[in-house]
Formats: C-alpha cells, structure tokens, sequence
C-alpha cells in the first residue's frame, strides 16, 4: 500500500474521491481549522510578557491544576468503577441487566446543564444527598469534591463502553486452563483476564480524562465557583470574556490544548509502547 | 426489559467464573451505585419539574421566553445535525472507501473537536468573528451578526458536534469494503445511482444512529453556545441557556420545568438508541468497535 508513495491515492474504479475529501477538508477547514489557527494566532500575537504574565498568574494556575487534577482523579475513580461496571455486565446475568446497560450511557444523552442542575440540586447541602452528608460534616457541593463528583458522572460511559466489547472477546477457555493449573480465582482474574483489557481500559480512562478536562456545562453548578478553590479554567476563560479580556481567555485556552495535547500525546506514547512490548491484544 | 431465564449451558460449578456469594455483591454494588449516582439526578430533574404540579409546568414551557428557546433550539439543530450528517457521509466515503496519503491524519482531524472544550469551541469563534477581531470592523460595516446572533450559535454547534455522523459511518463502511460498489459500477449503474441504491442502504442504520447522537449533543450543548450566545432573552437563548438563567435568579420550578423537556429528550434518545443496538446490532457491530 504505502509503497506506492508517489501516488496521492491508490487507484481505485469507485467514484467521488474527489468531491468526498474536497467537501470533508472544506468543511473541515471552514468550522474547525481555520478558527483553531484564530486563537493560535491570537495568542500569538500578544507576545511573550504578556503570555507568561496571564500564564503565571496565581489564578490561572489554581484554575488549571483543579481541572487537570479533578479530570485525572475523577478518570482513576471511573477505571475501578467503568471496570466493574463492563464486568457485571458483561460477565454476569441478573434481572434488568439491558436496562442497566442501557443506562450507562445517561451521561452522554443527557444535557450538560440539566445534569449540572440536578447534580447541584442532590448534593447541595439542603439536597437529597448533600443534606444527609451535611449532617455528617461533610460538604459535597461548591468544593473540589463536587468538581470530581461531576466528572465521574461525565466520564463513566467513556470506561464502559470502551472496556465492554473488549471484554465481551476474551476466550473463557484461557480462565478455565488457569483454573485448572490450580491459581485462585482471583489470581487468575488478575493475572490472565486483567492484562488483557488494560489496553482497553487506558483508552477508556484517557476519553474520560480529556472530557474532564474541558467539561463545563455539569461542573458549573455544583462547583460553587469559588476563585482559587473550586474555579475550573473554562469558566475562567468564560470570566474572563465577560470582563472583556479576550487576551487573558485566549492565553488561558491556549495553555489547555497545549497541555492536554501533549498529554494525550504522551498516553498514545505509552500504549504503543507497552503494545510493542506485551505484544497486540 | 430483562432477561431472567438465561438457560445456562455450562456445567453449574464453573471454575471460570466467580462464585455466587461474590456474583452477588458485585451486582448489588453495581446496580445500587448506579441508582444512587446515574438515576438520582434524574428523578430529581423530573420531581423538581411537577412539584407544583402539572398547571406550573406547563405554564413554564408556555412562556414566550421558553417558547423562543425551544424553537431556537430545534433551529439550530436542524440546521447542524443535517451538515453534519453530509459532511460525515462524504468523510466516511473519502476515508473507508480509498487508500490515501494522509489518511491518519484527517481521521485525527476529524477528531480534534472531542478533544476541545466546549468552551474553547465557542471562544474561537469570538475571536474570529467578535467585535474586537480582525472581521469585526468589517462584519460590522456591513451589518452581519454572527457572534451574539443565530449564525454563530450554528457554528459553534456544527463545531462540537463536527465528528459524530463520521466516527459511527467510517468504521462500519471500513469493514464493508468496496466490492458491492464495485460490482454495480461494472453493471453499469451510475456513481450516484450505486451510492443511494448500494451504499446507502448498507450504511443506513449506522447513519441514523450517528444522527441520533449527534442530535442530542446539538440539543444539549451549553458550554460553546453559551459563550457564542450573548444570552438575549428571547432571541439568542437555547434551552440549556435559559434552564441556566432561570436557575440563577432562582426561579428552580421553571428551570427544572424546561430541564424535565430535555430529559425527556435524553430519555428517547436512549431508548431509540438502544432499539437500534438491539435490532440491527449486526449492522451496528462494526461501529461499535472502536
């Protein structure tokens, strides 16, 4: 395929290559491209000084370190419960199974803003949850807990639906020969059935993770929004063109894409790594 | 519903598998987990709507501002979701159906907005086409609103939702391949006759599922319209927005009222969704895989 590199395409008798991609990449440029360059080039131009002293900022830091930080903690507490969750499902067979499985996906179909209200509205402290949890001492809403809260919520589907057709594959056969060599059940999940789906459940974890990062619509509400405590940086950014300061919103997104893409990078890094090392699963 | 009477096929003590008493907890901690954390928000949405009663909420969604939100936002979607959906055909057929340098790439591209925030997806527009951008001056001169206006609500939504329809179509249409195009070509059907009469009925399922997503993300979004919007009560205002609104001066009963209207529609996205996977789950298997 890639041998015949002088060639844009290989030949082919099907039609409509040309107007296919020529539409793809024109929209594409059009809607995406073109207004992702708009902000690079903005914060191009507004200079170094001026970048590192929005960058440097006390609040921008908090901000960002709440975001990363909340979307990385609430992608670790989705792995154990997106792993569980695909497991049950996918392992076990009970009453309403299909309907819970169904229901996975509720956060990816409902609303960011209805989620958020109704989050809020359960763990407020005069909430279903939260007034319970209040009693306790213990205050869910307008913290960073509630950030994490939000997230979870937000990612778990990415877990599930990533880990599930991976684990629907596994061959039993392989569990029963472990079995029968004489390794506990545990053992056996652990070290045969796991290493199999770690692959799968990276991805799942890495989705999440970039969702978090960015998440808005669910956060707002029940983060309370304090500055420097529970302030995520797309509300900062969104603060920010309220006041009109479009090079501090600009400066504050462009640092987000940098640091999530590199991490992205980094994650893809690692899996094509550890693909190359544990050999193709 | 549910499936209880599974027949089992292997023998009743299985050596690959967990015993009973740990089956049981692990299901018990799954479905009470998710009740608490998955549908608590739910119902909340839905009790906080009715709790003054059927008249309240009714009389929520009939006033004139609620009623311009609603219509805004079938507006907008259909206007995005249909691009979209023409747009992530044409992705799919350049990308399943030929082999091209810089193939990774594009799907990459394609991508990209899944892993912008919502809010950096409406804040580029500002910038593009804001009062202080570059354009600005210009679109002024010339009386063209699209930040704080219909058009770049549109844009923002297009943007989130840009690969939805390509990501379900371009897998599926992968593993299909290319012989059934083929082979109506050689007969001596026409490119288009072979697309609507070949390809489109192999895809249409996926298709409509991908529809089906991208339909409530489009209904559903805050974070880019929100900062695109300019929030003119009225006129500029989707549904999430004016829930939004409505929960900051207070005024919960209305804001759940139209939050129960998008549940609503949550609801049946979910249940179509899933009669789809459940009828046409060969069709569907290849998507499903990524």
């Amino acid at each position: 395929m890639a041998l015949l590199l002088p060639r844009l395409r290989e030949p082919s008798v099907i039609p409509g290559f040309g107007l296919a991609l020529g539409f793809t990449i024109a929209a594409l440029s059009l809607i995406v491209l073109i207004p992702l360059s708009a902000l690079v080039l903005r914060a191009a131009s507004i200079g170094p000084t001026g970048f590192w002293a929005i960058a440097s900022d006390p609040r921008t830091l908090a901000a960002l370190r709440l975001s990363f930080g909340a979307a990385f903690i609430a992608a670790a507490i989705n792995t154990v419960l997106g792993l569980l969750l695909s497991w049950v499902l996918v392992r076990y067979r009970f009453p309403g199974r299909r309907f819970i499985d169904a229901a996975v996906d509720l956060p990816f179909a409902l609303p960011t803003a209805v989620a958020g209200i109704a989050m809020a509205a359960v763990y407020a402290p005069n909430g279903w949850i939260g007034s319970i949890a209040d009693k306790l001492g213990f205050k869910i809403a307008f913290t960073p807990f509630g950030v994490v809260l939000a997230l979870v919520f937000i990612g778990l589907p990415f877990v599930v639906r990533t880990v599930q057709p991976v684990l629907e594959e596994i061959e039993r056969d392989i569990e029963e020969i472990s079995a029968l060599l004489g390794a506990s059940r545990l053992r056996t999940i652990f070290q045969v059935v796991l290493p199999q789906i770690y692959p799968a459940l990276l991805t799942g974890a890495t989705l999440a993770f970039a969702r978090g990062i960015g998440e808005y619509g669910s956060v707002i509400f029940i983060a309370g929004n304090i500055p420097m405590v529970s302030e995520i940086a797309p509300l900062l950014i969104v603060i920010k063109l309220e006041e009109f300061d479009y090079q501090g919103a600009t400066v504050i997104a462009l640092l987000m894409l940098i640091i999530s893409f590199v991490m992205l990078m980094l994650i893809n890094l690692f899996q094509a790594w550890s693909r190359r090392r544990l050999g193709d699963v | 519903m549910s499936d209880i009477a599974v027949p089992r096929i292997r023998p009743s003590r299985d050596i690959a598998s967990e015993g009973r008493a740990a089956q049981f907890v692990l299901i018990g901690i799954a479905v009470l987990f998710l009740m608490a954390f998955l549908f608590l928000p739910l119902i909340v949405v839905i009790v906080e709507g009715f709790r003054h009663g059927p008249a309240k909420f009714l009389q929520a969604l009939a006033d004139p501002d609620a009623l311009a939100a609603i219509k805004l936002t079938l507006l907008v979607a259909a206007i995005a979701v249909p691009f979209n959906a023409v747009i992530g055909v044409a992705a799919a057929w350049a990308i399943a159906k030929f082999n091209f340098r810089g193939k990774n790439l594009l799907l990459t591209l394609i991508d990209l907005p899944f892993s912008v925030s919502p809010v950096i997806s409406g804040l580029v527009y500002v910038l593009l086409f804001g009062a202080q951008s570059w354009l600005g001056p210009w679109l002024k001169a010339n009386h063209i609103e699209i930040i704080f206006a219909v058009p770049g609500i549109v844009l923002a939504t297009v943007f989130v939702t840009f690969p939805f329809v390509a990501r379900e179509l371009i897998p599926l249409m992968q593993a299909q391949g290319t012989s059934e195009e083929e082979a109506s070509l050689t007969l001596g059907a026409s490119s288009w006759y072979t697309f609507f009469n070949v390809t489109l009925p192999n895809i249409k399922w996926a298709l409509l599922y991908g529809v089906l997503l991208c339909n409530a993300r489009a209904m559903g979004e805050f974070g880019a319209v929100s900062v695109v919007s300019g929030h003119v009560r009225g006129l500029t205002n989707t549904m999430p927005l004016h829930i939004e609104i409505l929960y900051n001066e207070f005024n919960f009963a209305a804001a759940f009222a139209v939050a129960t209207l998008l549940a609503g529609l949550a609801l049946l996205t979910l249940v179509l969704k899933s009669a789809l996977e459940w009828r046409y789950a060969d069709s569907l298997a290849a998507a499903q895989q990524h």
